[in-house]
């Protein structure tokens, strides 16, 4: 099937407002009777839900985690981009436009991406009211930091946690919503299933995560905001809870998941230590603003940085990318660094590091000046390494961060299911193969506070409320098989714990579906995952009752979904006979290494559809046009 | 290196609760203490006994999940640090570690080392924000704001929710938590506006929630993992004096 993205038509500047124009529209006295549920509580989940509750819908807001001030949003450190052009050195909305279409190497859609520059601004705007806390300068004006990928300064920042700031934000004004009654809020609480009735959204199954209840809610449209599925590679900097359980399970019931295989490494994070490790850490990008990236030009130099002088280092990033530096987007300095690491030049225990050195910058500025920029992430970086990074150059190594696939939504955000929309990492639309840095905040709050609520509307006003019945038989046996598939983890009683088996998918995920894909290793993989996914469902030890707080069976549900995902996510690797942004095919390279895009025959958005477990999923695509910015090949030399 | 724990074990609110000793073996200094519980817990399921329940997400230290009294310490005993950046290398080979959860009125145990803190959601639900709608808001440098003020706010609003302070009062207050919420959006002039009645209604419903009130320990201060300050415990209280001018004062009987 060809896909129909539904960008609409007209000059590119007035599409935003030709569409909101076309909008149907929810009478206020009647937006009460409207439900509609809320799944995730991050900066799309929360923005959505207060704008919704506030606009007068009736929302019920659900979230695994205790608070909805806790969703993984909250850690994102470094900033968050807008055209606002404040500084003055040549940024516009079509600036950040055509960035972001070239950042994401021309895999995005052109319609959207427009749209997210251009509310970018009211963002800014709408989170300043809120008392969130942005750096200003001396005369109290708003100040603005340069970012990866970027040639203008366009990030504004709250010290380095501007995630959390926004977070809180968007938190406060979901709390003032529940204050008020607009919005009910489901804490520990996880969506285990979309309830489908006559091919739309109308409801999902949950579980209560304190008491083990299993039970269903209904309603008029269903928005997931449930983040992205990094955490399918095991180690990531995603949360411990972060997973693909809602997506993957709306996939299951016909929702169209989107080039999985976009994934993205982030160059800076803190080098693995052993097998022990849970999780990795991020050390904000916005460090590459300061710090210079090197390696020493010898083979396994085992000397300490400071006895490295300077013509024995390779500052490779300024090598290779003289424009941009140390500052080049996160695909290509992820890879770069993999490549010098992989010539035996990695520094640090087992070779898996790179420097990021501020000598220079602290020499330039003064030490205070870093420390009020980034001391929160020298402090971070000196818990878990126990290292000085003012003293000694910080170690650095890429990590599986951010996922720009997601499930397939149209202009509207509606996915191909009426009445199901995807907003924020869920969904797949804005960054495509690559995202940029400080653009994740950036489009979790435009979908959730700017766009969600206009084309919902839409839908709701041509369904009428109150459609779904719980007692249908949808939800019925939706809560049948969400029980069944509970009880069967429960009662499987192997010998391997949960844990083993992610561990174990992700270092195939990592090692075959990583940063350099071929087409062996993604063979490989799909070969081996289905035989761990056999192995979990007769192996795996989950204890505990599932009528009650059981944190094994939590993650045991999470993981058996990641085993099946882990397998689409490698199929659409492997049909991608292309490179491009964070999906790099080592058979398709040009003559140094850059990746080679294949516009001929892959600029389209590869939407899979479900045909059952184990079997081939069937390939639908959107074919992407550039009608504004020309196809043109990515260079940040 | 090897340590014994003593973990604090209870199904429920009703369940009495209990600490129960367990060996942790092969512990790498490298590790964080909640993998050194990960390691314990593999060790019990293996076993086929249930795991210790405890909360997490992040893992960086800025979501606020993890909530462990260590050795009598909320957070345990490295200073400005939440138990999921606190590592191992803190500790030595053949050390005896005790684990609580936060005990506090406001906090009811869920299970083991987990606690219900939702008592703090609603104290921001009450009137922790600016009232302001989406839309309809002037330029973000309509309104200047001294840089001074600003990260004055930004000191008070790297709270993280976490509850530490409560569990560390001997009142079991969280004027540390609502005075940093309270002095956060009073310096802003965005906040500003809401000032006097924000700091009534929250004061109120943390009271009406369980907690208790301040009476200058500082301990929470001194376990804050974000090092939030007992100043803003002042401010709060300043501001608290202050909506009483030209205003009925705080019983608004909300």
């Amino acid at each position: 099937m060809i896909l129909d993205g539904k960008s609409p038509s007209g000059p590119l500047a007035e599409k935003w407002d030709r569409r909101r124009q076309e909008l149907k529209l929810v009478n206020p006295a009647n937006k009460r009777r409207y439900k509609i549920l809320v799944v995730g509580t991050g900066l799309a989940g929360a923005s959505a839900a207060a704008t919704l509750g506030e606009l007068g819908y009736t929302v019920e807001a659900f979230c695994f985690q205790d608070s909805p001030r806790r969703g993984h949003s909250i850690a994102a450190q470094g900033g968050i981009n807008a055209a606002k052009n404040y500084p003055n050195d040549g940024d516009s909305i079509y600036r950040l436009f055509y960035d972001t279409v070239k950042g994401g190497d021309f895999r995005a859609r052109e319609a959207n991406v427009y749209r997210l520059a251009m509310l970018s601004n009211n963002i800014i705007d709408q989170c300043v009211a809120q008392g969130v806390p942005f750096a200003r300068d001396y005369a109290g004006y708003l100040d603005n930091r340069s970012f990866g990928g970027a040639q203008v300064s366009r990030t504004f920042y709250a010290r380095g946690q501007t995630g959390q700031q926004l977070l809180l934000g968007a938190y406060g004004a979901l709390s003032r919503q529940i204050h008020a009654g607009t919005v009910r809020l489901y804490p520990r609480t996880e969506m285990l299933d979309l309830v489908v009735i006559n091919g739309h959204a109308k409801g999902i199954t949950i579980r209560d995560l304190t008491t083990g209840a299993i039970r269903s809610h209904t309603g008029d449209a269903v928005c997931l905001c449930t983040g992205g599925y990094g955490n399918v590679f095991y180690l990531s900097t995603n949360a411990m809870g972060s997973n693909v359980t809602a997506t993957y399970r709306a996939y299951k019931k016909g929702a169209f998941f989107a080039n999985p295989c976009f994934t993205q490494i982030h160059p800076t994070c803190i080098p693995v230590t052993g097998d022990h490790q849970s999780k990795l850490t991020l050390m904000s990008e916005s460090l590459r603003n300061d710090g210079r990236v090197w390696v020493p030009k010898k083979k396994a130099d085992e000397r300490k940085p400071h006895e490295i002088s300077e013509d024995e280092r390779d500052y490779f990033l300024e090598r290779k990318y003289p424009s941009f530096g140390n500052l080049a987007p996160r695909d290509i300095a992820s890879r770069a660094a993999k490549e010098v690491c992989d010539e035996g030049r990695g520094v640090g225990p087992g070779g898996r590091g790179v420097y990021l050195d501020f000598a220079d910058a602290i020499q330039r500025l003064g030490k205070d000046k870093i420390s009020e920029r980034y001391g929160n992430l020298f402090e971070m970086y000196e818990k878990i390494t126990a290292e000085n990074a003012y003293d000694r150059p910080m170690r650095i190594y890429p990590a599986p961060h951010y996922t720009m696939g997601g499930l397939w939504v149209d202009y509207n955000l509606q996915s191909n299911i009426p009445g199901l929309y995807v907003l924020g990492e869920a969904n797949f639309s804005d960054h495509g193969a690559n995202r940029l840095g400080a653009s994740a905040l950036m489009q979790g709050l435009a979908d959730g506070y700017f766009i969600i609520s206009y084309t919902i509307a839409d839908y709701l006003a041509r369904t009428g409320p109150g459609s779904a019945s719980a007692d249908h038989a949808e939800f019925l046996r939706s809560i049948g098989e969400v029980d069944a598939a509970s009880k069967k983890l429960l009662s499987i009683n192997g010998r391997r714990t949960v844990n083993d088996f992610h561990r174990e998918l992700g270092r195939i995920m990592w090692e075959h579906v990583g940063m350099a894909r071929r087409r062996e290793s993604l063979e490989l993989a799909l070969k081996r995952i289905p035989e761990l996914r056999a192995e979990f469902w007769s192996n795996v030890r989950v204890p505990g009752s599932g009528a009650d707080l059981n944190q094994e069976l939590e993650k045991a549900g999470r993981v058996a979904d990641f085993l099946e995902f882990g397998e689409l996510m490698a199929l659409d690797a492997l049909l991608r006979e292309e490179s491009c942004g964070g999906h790099f095919r080592v058979e398709h390279q040009m003559p140094d290494g850059e990746a080679k895009r294949d516009d001929d025959n892959f600029c389209y958005v590869a939407a899979w559809e479900f045909r059952g477990v184990g079997k081939k999923p069937e390939l639908h695509k959107e074919p992407l046009t550039f009608e504004h910015i020309p196809l043109a090949t990515r260079s940040y030399k | 290196m090897d340590l014994t724990l003593f973990v604090w074990r209870q199904r429920g609110q009703l369940d009495k609760g209990r600490l129960e000793q367990y060996a942790a073996r092969n512990i790498s200094p490298d590790m964080s203490f909640l993998e050194m519980l990960d390691t314990v817990n593999e060790g019990l399921i293996a076993e086929g006994r249930e795991a210790i329940a405890f909360d997490h997400d992040c893992r960086e230290g800025i979501c606020g999940m993890c909530s462990q009294v260590i050795n009598g310490i909320p957070h345990g005993p490295q200073e400005k640090t939440t138990v999921c950046q606190l590592h191992m290398r803190h500790f030595k080979d053949g050390d005896t570690i005790y684990i609580e959860p936060w005990r506090a009125k406001a906090f009811p145990v869920i299970r083991d080392l987990i606690v219900d803190r939702s008592s703090l959601d609603r104290i921001i639900q009450s009137g922790g924000y600016a009232s302001v709608h989406t839309g309809g808001v002037p330029d973000a440098n309509a309104v200047l704001v001294p840089k001074q003020d600003v990260d004055i706010a930004m000191d008070a609003a790297e709270c993280i929710g976490c509850g530490a302070c409560v569990a560390a009062c001997p009142n079991g207050a969280a004027m540390l938590f609502t005075a940093a919420k309270v002095t956060h959006l009073a310096m802003l002039p965005q906040g500003r506006v809401e000032a006097a009645r924000r700091v009534c209604v929250m004061t109120e419903t943390m009271l009406r929630e369980g907690f208790g009130s301040c009476s200058n320990h500082y301990e929470c201060q001194a376990v804050c993992p974000k090092g939030i300050k007992v100043s803003f415990i002042a401010k709060l209280n300043r501001e608290y004096l202050k909506s009483f001018m030209g205003n009925p004062g705080c019983s608004t009987g909300e």
